[in-house]
C-alpha cells in the first residue's frame, strides 16, 4: 500500500487544461474590464464639468445672483448663500438628534427602546429624499409657506440616520476600559459620557458629520417644493430661499445657454466641495 | 529509499525579513513528520512553502528547492495550481465550505478537476469519508449542510475533502488546535492509517502530540531547522543542546 | 458611630439623579427619530386620503393619469419604477460585484486602494449632477443614433420604425418594435435606465468589497490547496461565503433605485402613456412627484402625487425589512 498512486498524478508541467487556464484569463479581463467601466462616469463626468463649467467660475460667479433669463452674466451668489444658510441650520437639528440617538444607541444597549429607535433609525435612512420633503412640505409649507426652515428641516430629517448610525460605531469602539476607568474615579456616567467616551470618539463622529453634510448638500429633490429657491440673495429662512443642487436642476432643464453654463459651473463647484468634505473627512477619521 | 519531498536550501522572506533560513530536509514517503517549534519559529512558514502558499502573499518569496517527487515545484513552467493538488492541506481551524453540502465539500477538489460523474464521485466520496473515519457518522446527511456537524466532525471532513483529491503528501497546520480532546485524539489515532495512504507534514505546538503521532521530528527555532530526526531520538537524545532545553520544557 | 460623611452614597444621591436626568434626556432627544417616522406617516397618510378614498384599488391597477378630469391611477408610474429599477439592478450587479473583485482580489494595494476611493465618489455625486451629465453628454449620443431611424439615409431602419410606429399607433407594441427608437430626443427610458445603473453602482460595489474583504483567509487557501485557479477560488468559496452581504448591498441599491429622484425625473420624460418602446418617454413615482406636486393645485391631483410618495415610503420600509430577513437566511452559520 505504500505507493497509491493507482490514478496518475497529473503533471506539474504543462499543468493545467488549457480550458481552465482559459476561463481563469478571461475571468480576470473581464473583472478588469468592468472595473474601468464602473470607474469611468466618475472621471468622465468630473472633466466633463471642468471643461464646460470653469469659465463660468469667476468673481462674478460668487458675487452677482444669476441673470434674468435670456441675458448673459450673474453668478449664483443666491445658492449658495442660501446652501450655507439652509446647511448650517439642518446640521443644527440633525447632529443634535443624530448625537443624542447614536449615544441612545451605544451607550444604554439593554435599554427595551434600543432596538426600536434603531430599527427606525436603520428605516428612515432608505426612505427617499423626496419623501422627506413631502414631509417637510405638509409639516411647514402648508401653514407658513415655501421658506428656508422647510427646506433645512427636510436635509435635517436626511442628516439624522447618518449621524445617529456614525456616532453609533464610533462610540462602540471607544474600549469598555475608558468607561470603566472613568466610572471607577467616582465619575457619574452621563460625566463619563460627556467628558470622556464622546471626546476619545470626536474624530469619528465628526468624520460622520462631516460625510453626512456632504450627502445632503447635494440633495435637490427635497427643496424643491420646501425651500422653493430664490432669484435674490436671501437671508430671512421664513422666506423661499435658493441652494445650489436647486439652481443646477432649474438651469440644466432650462432652454437657455446662459442658464444651462451656470448650471455646469455651480455643478464643478458643488462636486467639487462635496469631494473635498469626503476628503477631508477621510483625512480626519484617519489621524484620530 | 527516495524521499518524497525533499527541501534544498529553502529560505523565505516577507518582504526585506527572512522567516525561514537554509532549510535541508528529507521526507520518506509513508510517514508522519512533524514539524515543532516556538511560536514565530518558521514552522507554519515552511509548511506553506511546500504547497506554494505564499505566492498568495504579497512580498513573501521563497528561494532553493522543494522536490516533490524528484521534481522542483519551485521550477520555472510549474503551475502551483495543478501543483497543490498533489499536495493537500488541513488547516488549524476547520474550514468546510459553508455553503456546502457534506457530499459537496468532499468532492470539491475532484469537481475542480472536471469529475462529473455521479457514481464516480460518490465512490471517492465514500472512500475519502471512509479514510477520514467520517463514513459512519455522515453517511445518512450527505447532502446536510457542513456547518451542521460539530467541530471535531468537521475537521475530518476538512481531512476527506484534502484526502479525496488523493494527494502525495498532506500538510496539517496545528489541525487540532482548535479541537476539544477526545476530537483530538480521534483525529492523532486517524494520522496512523493515513500513513498507508499518504504522507503527513504536521505542524504542532503540541510536543506530547509530536511524540505520540509522529516518526520523524524537525525542530525549528527562529527561522533555522535546529534538529532533524527519528522522533524516539530526537526527544530522548537530542543532538543539539536548544533541542534538548525546547523538549525538555526549559523554554517555549 | 460612622462619620455621616464617609457613608456609601445611597441610591437617592445626586450622581444616580443627574445620570437619570441625562438619560432622559437623551432618551427624549433620540425619540426624535421615531417621532419622525411617526409624524412622516401620518401626514402621508392623511394628504394621500382623498386619492386612495376616491379610487382605492384602482389608484394601483389604473393606468390614466390625467389632471384634466381628475382620473388618477398609479400604474403607468409603478410600472415605470420597476422597469427601470429592476433594469439597472441587473445591468449594474455583475458590474458591482466584478469591480468590487477588481479592487479586494485583483488589485495590488497601491491600485486598490484609489480605485476603492473613486467608487466611493461615485456614490457621493449628486443625483441632479448625474442628471445634468445625462441631459448634456449621453443623451445626444443616444439621440445621434436615434435620428437615423427616421433618415433616408437609412432604408431599412426607417422601413422599420414606420412599421412600428403604425402598431404604436394602436397603443400596442411588439418585442422588435419594443427596441426601436419612438423619438430623436436622446431622452426616456432608456436614459433613465442607464443614469439609474450608473448611480447605484457604486452601493452595491462598496458592500460586496467590504464583504469580500471579510471572507477569512483559510476559505481561500482551503480552495487553493485543493488545486483551484483564482477565478475557481472566487466563484466557489469566496462569492457563496459573501453573497448573505453582497446580497444586502444589492438590495441596499434596490432601495436607492425606486427612490432615486432627479436624475430620472430630468431624463425620463415625464409621460404617463403605455410603454411602447425603450426609449419611449416614461415615468417613475418618484419623477411624478418631482415633476408634478408644485404645480398640482387640484385637491384629488396634489393628494394622488403624495399617495406616490406614501407608496415609496412603504416600499423603502419593505424593502429594508426584506434585506434583514434575507441576510440573515443566507449567512453562513456554524463553521466552528
Amino acid at each position: 500500500m505504500m505507493s497509491t498512486a493507482t490514478s496518475a498524478r497529473p503533471p506539474l508541467k504543462p499543468g493545467l487544461s488549457t480550458a481552465r487556464k482559459a476561463q481563469n484569463m478571461v475571468m480576470g479581463g473581464l473583472i478588469l474590464l468592468a472595473t474601468l467601466l464602473v470607474v469611468a462616469p466618475l472621471i468622465l463626468i468630473f472633466v466633463y464639468l471642468i471643461r464646460e463649467g470653469i469659465g463660468a467660475i469667476n468673481l462674478d460667479f460668487f458675487t452677482k445672483v444669476p441673470a434674468p433669463e435670456g441675458e448673459t452674466g450673474g453668478g449664483l451668489l443666491n445658492a449658495i448663500t442660501g446652501s450655507l444658510i439652509m446647511l448650517a441650520m439642518a446640521s443644527v437639528f440633525g447632529v443634535l438628534i443624530g448625537l443624542a440617538g447614536g449615544i441612545f444607541l451605544a451607550e444604554y444597549p439593554r435599554h427595551p427602546l434600543m432596538p426600536s429607535i434603531r430599527l427606525v433609525s436603520d428605516v428612515l435612512a432608505g426612505i427617499p429624499a423626496i419623501v422627506m420633503g413631502l414631509v417637510a412640505y405638509g409639516l411647514i409649507v402648508l401653514t407658513f409657506g415655501f421658506s428656508g426652515f422647510a427646506g433645512a428641516l427636510a436635509l435635517g430629517f436626511l442628516m439624522i440616520p447618518i449621524v445617529v448610525r456614525t456616532t453609533e460605531e464610533v462610540l462602540k469602539l471607544v474600549p469598555q476600559t475608558v468607561r470603566e476607568a472613568g466610572l471607577s474615579l467616582g465619575l457619574p456616567q452621563w460625566l463619563v459620557t460627556l467628558k470622556i467616551v464622546l471626546p476619545a470618539a470626536a474624530g469619528g463622529i465628526i468624520t460622520g458629520i462631516m460625510l453626512a453634510l456632504a450627502r445632503v448638500a447635494g440633495e435637490a429633490a427635497p427643496l424643491i417644493f420646501t425651500a422653493f429657491g430664490n432669484p435674490n440673495v436671501n437671508f430671512d429662512p421664513s422666506k423661499p430661499m435658493s441652494a445650489l443642487p436647486l439652481e443646477i436642476y432649474r438651469g440644466a432643464t432650462s432652454a437657455y445657454d446662459e442658464n444651462q453654463r451656470m448650471a455646469k459651473a455651480g455643478a464643478l463647484l458643488l462636486i467639487v466641495l462635496i469631494f473635498v468634505t469626503s476628503l477631508l473627512a477621510r483625512r480626519f477619521s484617519r489621524k484620530v | 529509499m527516495t524521499p518524497i519531498l525533499s527541501a534544498k536550501n529553502v529560505n523565505i522572506f516577507y518582504g526585506d525579513k527572512q522567516a525561514v533560513q537554509n532549510v535541508n530536509l528529507d521526507v520518506q514517503p509513508g510517514t508522519v513528520n512533524a514539524l515543532i517549534g516556538p511560536s514565530g519559529c518558521g514552522k507554519t512558514t515552511f509548511l506553506r512553502a511546500i504547497n506554494r502558499m505564499h505566492d498568495l502573499t504579497p512580498g513573501a518569496r521563497v528561494s532553493g528547492q522543494i522536490l516533490l517527487d524528484g521534481e522542483n515545484i519551485y521550477a520555472p513552467g510549474v503551475d502551483p495550481v495543478a501543483m497543490r493538488r498533489r499536495v493537500g492541506m488541513v488547516f488549524q481551524k476547520p474550514n468546510p465550505f459553508p455553503t456546502m453540502s457534506v457530499f459537496d465539500n468532499v468532492v470539491a477538489g475532484l469537481k475542480l478537476a472536471g469529475m462529473r460523474n455521479k457514481d464516480q464521485l460518490m465512490a471517492v466520496a465514500e472512500r475519502s469519508l471512509k479514510g477520514a473515519a467520517l463514513w459512519e457518522e455522515v453517511r445518512e446527511r450527505l447532502n446536510t449542510p457542513a456547518t451542521g456537524l460539530s467541530g471535531g466532525q468537521q475537521q475530518r471532513l476538512c481531512i476527506a475533502r484534502a484526502l479525496a483529491v488523493d494527494p502525495e503528501i498532506l500538510l496539517m497546520d496545528e489541525p487540532t488546535s482548535a479541537l476539544d480532546p477526545s476530537s483530538t485524539a480521534k483525529i492523532e489515532e486517524l494520522m496512523t492509517d493515513l500513513k498507508k495512504v499518504t504522507t503527513i507534514i504536521i505542524v504542532t505546538h503540541n510536543m506530547h502530540q509530536a511524540a505520540r503521532v509522529s516518526d520523524t521530528t524537525s525542530f525549528f527555532l527562529v527561522g533555522d531547522l535546529v534538529e532533524h530526526g527519528p522522533t524516539d531520538q530526537l526527544f530522548q537524545s537530542p543532538r543539539d543542546e536548544r533541542t534538548e532545553a525546547y523538549v525538555t520544557g526549559r523554554f517555549g | 458611630m460612622s462619620d455621616p460623611a464617609r457613608r456609601l452614597p445611597t441610591r437617592a444621591s445626586m450622581s444616580s439623579g443627574s445620570d437619570r436626568a441625562f438619560q432622559y434626556l437623551i432618551l427624549a432627544l433620540a425619540s426624535v427619530i421615531v417621532l419622525v417616522f411617526v409624524v412622516s406617516l401620518y401626514l402621508l397618510g392623511k394628504d394621500s386620503w382623498p386619492a386612495l378614498q376616491r379610487f382605492g384599488v384602482e389608484f394601483f391597477t389604473q393606468r390614466t393619469w390625467n389632471p384634466v378630469n381628475g382620473t388618477f391611477g398609479a400604474a403607468a408610474m409603478i410600472t415605470g419604477t420597476l422597469v427601470t429599477s429592476f433594469a439597472a439592478l441587473i445591468i449594474s450587479v455583475p458590474l458591482a460585484i466584478a469591480s468590487a473583485l477588481f479592487v479586494a482580489e485583483y488589485a495590488p494595494k497601491w491600485l486598490a486602494n484609489p480605485v476603492g476611493y473613486l467608487i466611493e465618489l461615485l456614490a457621493a455625486i449628486p443625483s441632479v449632477v448625474y442628471g445634468l451629465w445625462a441631459l448634456f453628454v449621453i443623451a445626444p449620443v443616444l439621440a445621434r443614433w436615434q435620428i437615423t431611424f427616421f433618415s433616408p439615409e437609412y432604408p431599412e431602419r426607417l422601413a422599420l420604425y414606420t412599421k412600428c410606429a403604425g402598431i404604436w399607433a394602436n397603443d400596442q407594441t411588439t418585442l422588435q418594435c419594443f427596441f426601436v427608437p419612438s423619438s430623436g430626443a436622446g431622452r426616456g427610458l432608456a436614459l433613465a435606465i442607464i443614469i439609474l445603473t450608473v448611480m447605484i453602482l457604486p452601493y452595491t460595489a462598496s458592500v460586496a468589497r467590504d464583504v469580500i474583504r471579510l471572507v477569512p483567509a483559510d476559505q481561500r487557501e482551503a480552495m487553493y490547496a485543493l488545486g483551484a485557479t483564482k477565478w475557481e477560488v472566487i466563484s466557489r468559496a469566496i462569492l457563496p461565503y459573501a453573497r448573505a452581504g453582497i446580497m444586502g448591498g444589492v438590495i441596499l441599491a434596490l432601495g436607492r433605485a425606486l427612490g432615486e429622484t432627479l436624475a430620472v425625473a430630468m431624463v425620463i420624460g415625464d409621460s404617463q402613456d403605455i410603454l411602447k418602446s425603450l426609449w419611449g418617454n416614461a415615468s417613475t413615482m418618484a419623477s411624478v412627484i418631482a415633476n408634478q406636486f408644485g404645480d398640482a393645485q387640484e385637491l384629488l391631483h396634489r393628494s394622488s402625487v403624495v399617495t406616490l410618495g406614501f407608496i415609496l415610503f412603504f416600499v423603502s420600509v419593505a424593502v429594508n425589512l426584506l434585506a434583514r430577513v434575507l441576510i440573515g437566511r443566507l449567512t453562513p452559520k456554524g463553521v466552528k
